[in-house]
């Protein structure tokens, strides 16, 4: 074989073809066979035949080829495509690797942006976009009434009302519903040593089959347990069989003993099930018991509803069909004056919209506030490749000129920023991670469905592409440039000067977009802190610090009414005084239920000597009380607090608190005057500030407050004021208990503060939330700045060394820097304020007495802007002003 | 006078193709001397099925191809051993001896009962 073929020349630019490869073989084989036959005497034209008969099938052979050839030449290109793929890949590593210090700052910007991008997701995802974790959960319904005052403590029904509905409804595949006000650990678990604290919650005996909850072991309650009578039988939650019965795969049909009473575990919920994600948020639930709607029937309205919808059948439907039923609905059936009460009152909703829409807002703002971290995130990177994509202008140039296509280096460009994305990526769901597992263990906040955050397949996917999309965002950007830039211009251009004043201007858009949105997340944080700040500063009516509650057991069981009143008293009295005297105790007192929870109604009093039709009084909610609750929950009373000597035989007497003396006495003093309801007469003793009830952020409601040796508690919650951290008297406080009632559990000595906390918790999660962002995106536009600032001081080190030769001061050159940054901040200001104005009527629903105009939250941004841009233009404003001129001349 | 034609064994022809390109490139139309002349005419390769041969053993990536010009300077194919190759001719090869000395001493058999049973181990 000789060497040097030319023609391979040729083969490379017209691109391999198989078939005339197989063509021109074999014509070499006919052609050689030829020329020996005539060697061998031959005649040309007879040796040519000859060669041809002896091949046989020429066409067939070729065919033959053809289709090897082909089969080899696609392999082929594949792995030459892979082997370009894995050069440019290596060869990014190698770039990458050598410049440390843009590749680690590059990854960790894209890590905190996507991760926050992740984490956000996976929120969303859990609370807004998948369903409720139940089978076909769209068919279920919440059944409410309208959004009023009194918010959960209406959104209640009576025993009997829910019968008639489950049995006139025909759009229902099921109807259930669960006790409403049962308080944390209101069961005691008995007879295993010291009484142990749990939570029960009373559920219609269909509960878990309505959900479509399927127990983890056992079985669910039968059709038996579901009518009323006592059924002695429990569910327990996974969570609840863990950590009390150390996962004990024997539980089921073991007998525990809850209040002293023997009862039957007969199931373990599964893991998936969390009660309290769904229905009370920021609580959990232990065990399960079916409601004996029987012995309810006269406690008014104590049944949430949920429904499930048959197949097929829509929100409207129900609604139609529950708008045809509620006239028939009594409130108790024995009284049929109570028929048709609920009208108005019964609406159903989609399970999912009551648990979540209150926070669709805040998610959505807060899925928005990480779009825009991306965004500034992005910008970065951009701006960052641009000054490396200028640095390296040369490096492509010479690619170019040996032959790269400027496709291949827009690639290798796009292939830098995906292998910066993807560590980043990888980076940020490790992040991610972290942050969603301790949001999912963070108990004490009251968002739904928190305990059920995951990171997820989904989530991974919505890494993924955040990671390719902000690949290609800011990569291209830069490779764009680099592609469309002249090359022959950088080869000649020695300080690749022209090239660089063009990206100076995408630069600076750049930075201004990033200050912008850092602008519009500053601000939006700002509101949402002062909103907090409101929030915090708001009247509750009771004083939370230095007060602690401590659920109380009792019992006052008696053949009568007023025997059980005298026993409770006497309890009460000994448990207080007992209390009272442990060193520390300003004040005690115990109410049946806790304020910023949900509470109920119980009858509706009207003021004697006013004639008031039925409906036009709002219904006051209810505490039952011991004297000295006011003084240990700190609310201001103006009268007299109910004392020991306010029994069952002496006058009944009450306390309401303003609203209700505005409702029922316009412009008089209610105090001395007396309230009616049905035969009873109270005397209302004093007026008593509103408290919240139900919310921080809500109005109150009238309330009225009797006195537990006249009316008896559905609860006892013992609150104790101290002058000592609430925590130091934990233990004395519960010995006390103790030594009264030794059936006293070891409940939780929980301060009041805590009561406050969990209720403001969602906006302070989100506030937070909002704040690291706004500061992530403030970091991210400052880096931003500075590197724009102190690229350009480099580009133009020539020019500032010719001006202070020709005498400008020092002072002056770093006054100009600065001015420059000035520049790009303000612009960036103006636009952000103007992206705020747009951005703050998104959150205007979720602040608190806070205008979305509010001056601070702008004047704050402003100032905090401008001064961490001056601060990262002042670094390169420095460095420009000790260039020393003969130095940057020579350089050049 | 015409050698007695003798018809190729399947895969025979890759050993013979195979061991052909020991020295160094060859094109098709020499592969085909080599055999006829090594094997003192006795084994005729078609050339419907010398070709296809070939390809399949480059596309095993037992040899490899490259375009050449042949000592009449024209454009030839020319096809040379790869390291797979070399080592499947070697293997081929032991298998193709032991297999005819094993076919030889049974057509050479004098007896129904082989000579010595002990030495079978």
């Amino acid at each position: 074989m000789k060497t040097t073929p030319l023609w391979r020349r040729y083969d490379r630019i017209l691109g391999s073809d198989p078939a005339a490869d197989v063509r021109a073989e074999l014509r070499f084989h006919i052609e050689s066979k030829t020329e020996d036959l005539i060697a061998s005497g031959w005649r040309p034209e007879a040796a040519r035949n000859e060669a041809e008969r002896q091949f046989g099938n020429i066409l067939a052979v070729q065919h033959i080829g053809e289709r090897i050839g082909g089969r080899m030449e696609n392999r082929k290109r594949l792995s030459d495509h892979w082997i370009d793929a894995l050069h440019d890949f290596r060869y990014t590593l190698r770039t990458l690797g050598r410049d440390p210090g843009f590749t680690i700052v590059s990854i960790l910007i894209l890590a905190l942006a996507i991760g926050a991008n992740t984490s956000v997701f996976s929120v969303v995802n859990n609370l807004l976009l998948r369903p409720l974790p139940f089978p076909d959960a769209n068919q279920l319904v919440w059944i409410a009434p309208p959004e009023s005052g009194c918010g959960f403590s209406c959104a209640t029904y009576s025993a009997d009302a829910y019968e008639e509905l489950r049995d006139q409804s025909r759009v229902y595949d099921g109807l259930t519903g669960y006790m409403a006000f049962t308080g944390p650990d209101n069961l005691r678990l008995t007879g295993r040593g010291e009484p142990e604290p749990a939570t029960g919650i009373e559920v219609v005996g269909n509960f878990f089959s309505v959900l479509g909850v399927q127990p983890y072991m056992g079985r669910l309650f039968t059709a038996e347990e579901t009518r009323p009578g006592p059924h002695h039988v429990t569910l327990i939650s996974y969570a609840y069989w863990r950590r009390e019965f150390n996962s004990d795969p024997a539980i089921v049909g073991k007998a525990i003993e809850i209040n002293s009473t023997p009862v039957t575990i007969v199931g373990v919920l599964p893991e998936t099930f969390d009660f309290g994600a769904v229905f009370r948020p920021g609580t959990r639930a232990d065990l399960f018991t079916p409601l004996d709607l029987d012995m309810e029937r006269m406690w008014g309205n104590i049944l949430t509803l949920t429904g499930r919808l048959k197949p097929g059948v829509t929100l409207a439907q129900a609604v139609d069909d529950a708008n045809r039923v509620v006239p028939n609905l009594y409130f108790n059936t024995r009284f049929p004056d109570t028929r048709g009460r609920y009208k108005g009152f019964l609406i159903p909703v989609s399970l999912k919209d009551y648990v979540t829409a209150k926070l669709r807002r805040s998610l959505i703002a807060l899925w928005a506030a990480v779009g825009a971290i991306l965004l500034i995130a992005g910008g970065n990177l951009s701006n960052l490749l641009l000054a490396r994509a200028a640095a390296r202008s040369k490096e492509f140039a010479i690619r170019g000129a040996l032959g790269a296509s400027r496709g291949r280096v827009v690639r290798q460009l796009l292939l830098e920023s995906l292998a910066l994305s993807a560590a980043g990526a990888v980076l940020g769901f490790g992040l991610a991670y972290t942050l969603v597992t301790w949001l999912a263990h963070q108990g004490s906040i009251a968002l739904p469905l928190l305990s059920l955050l995951r990171l997820d397949g989904q989530a991974l996917g919505w890494t993924a592409l955040v990671a390719l999309v902000t690949a290609l965002l800011f990569g291209l950007l830069p490779g764009l440039r680099i592609a469309t830039g002249n090359l022959h211009e950088t080869l000649k251009d020695s300080a690749g000067a022209g090239q660089g004043r063009h990206h100076q201007r995408i630069r600076s858009i750049l930075v201004v977009s990033e200050v912008a949105l850092a602008c519009v997340l500053l601000v939006s944080a700002g509101l949402l802190l002062r909103s907090f700040m409101k929030v915090l500063d708001v009247d509750l009516g009771f004083e939370p610090s230095r007060a602690a509650s401590i659920r109380v057991d009792y019992n006052d069981g008696a053949p009568t009414g007023e025997a059980s009143a005298l026993k409770r008293a006497a309890i009460f009295q000994q448990i207080l005084a007992r209390v009272s005297a442990i060193p520390g105790v300003e004040a005690a007192g115990a109410t049946d239920f806790l304020p910023l929870g949900p509470n109920r109604h119980w009858g509706n009093p009207t003021p004697e000597g006013r004639t008031i039709a039925e409906g036009e009084l709002p219904r006051p909610l209810v505490y039952v009380v011991t004297p000295g609750i006011f003084r240990a929950m700190g609310i201001r009373l103006r009268g007299r607090d109910f004392t020991w000597a306010d029994g069952p035989r002496s006058q009944n007497v009450v306390l309401i608190n303003e609203s209700a003396a505005r409702v029922y006495w316009p412009g008089g003093d209610a105090v001395g005057r007396f309230l009616k309801t049905g035969d009873q007469r109270f005397q209302v003793i004093g007026v008593v500030d509103d408290v919240h009830e139900e919310t921080v952020e809500g109005s109150t409601g009238s309330q009225i407050y009797y006195s537990m040796t006249q009316q008896g508690p559905a609860d006892a919650h013992l609150i104790v004021r101290t002058s000592l951290p609430p925590a130091t008297l934990a233990a004395s406080v519960l010995h006390a208990l103790r030594e009264l009632n030794p059936n006293q559990p070891a409940a939780e000595f929980k301060p009041v503060q805590a009561i406050v906390d969990r209720a403001v918790s969602p906006r302070r999660f989100f506030m937070i939330l909002v704040a690291v962002f706004a500061l992530l995106g403030l970091v991210l536009a400052a880096l931003g700045i500075y590197g724009v600032i102190s690229y350009s001081v480099t580009q133009k080190t020539q020019e500032i060394g010719v001006r202070m030769a020709l005498g400008a001061t020092t002072a002056r050159v770093r006054r100009d820097v600065l001015a420059s940054t000035f520049r790009l901040a303000v612009t960036g200001l103006v636009l952000g304020s103007l992206g705020a104005i747009a951005a703050t009527r998104l959150i205007a629903t979720l602040l608190y007495a806070t205008s979305p105009w509010d001056p601070l939250a702008y004047v704050g941004t402003v100032v905090l802007l401008v001064a961490v841009a001056l601060l990262s233009g002042y670094l390169p404003a420095r460095r420009a002003s000790r260039i020393h001129p003969m130095e940057a001349l020579r350089n050049s | 006078m015409p050698p007695a034609r003798l018809e190729l064994f399947r895969g025979t022809l890759d050993v013979l193709i195979l061991k052909s390109l020991v020295w160094g490139p060859l094109h098709g139309y020499a592969i085909t001397s080599f055999i006829r002349q090594h094997s003192d005419d006795a084994l005729l390769v078609e050339e419907g099925t010398l070709y296809p041969a070939l390809w399949r053993l480059e596309s095993k990536q037992l040899v490899e191809a490259e375009w050449g010009l042949s000592e009449n300077n024209r454009k030839a194919k020319y096809y040379s051993l790869t390291t797979e190759g070399r080592r499947q001719l070697r293997s081929e090869t032991k298998t193709w001896e032991a297999y005819a000395v094993a076919v030889a001493k049974v057509l050479g058999a004098t007896a129904l009962q082989p000579e010595s049973l002990s030495e079978t181990a």
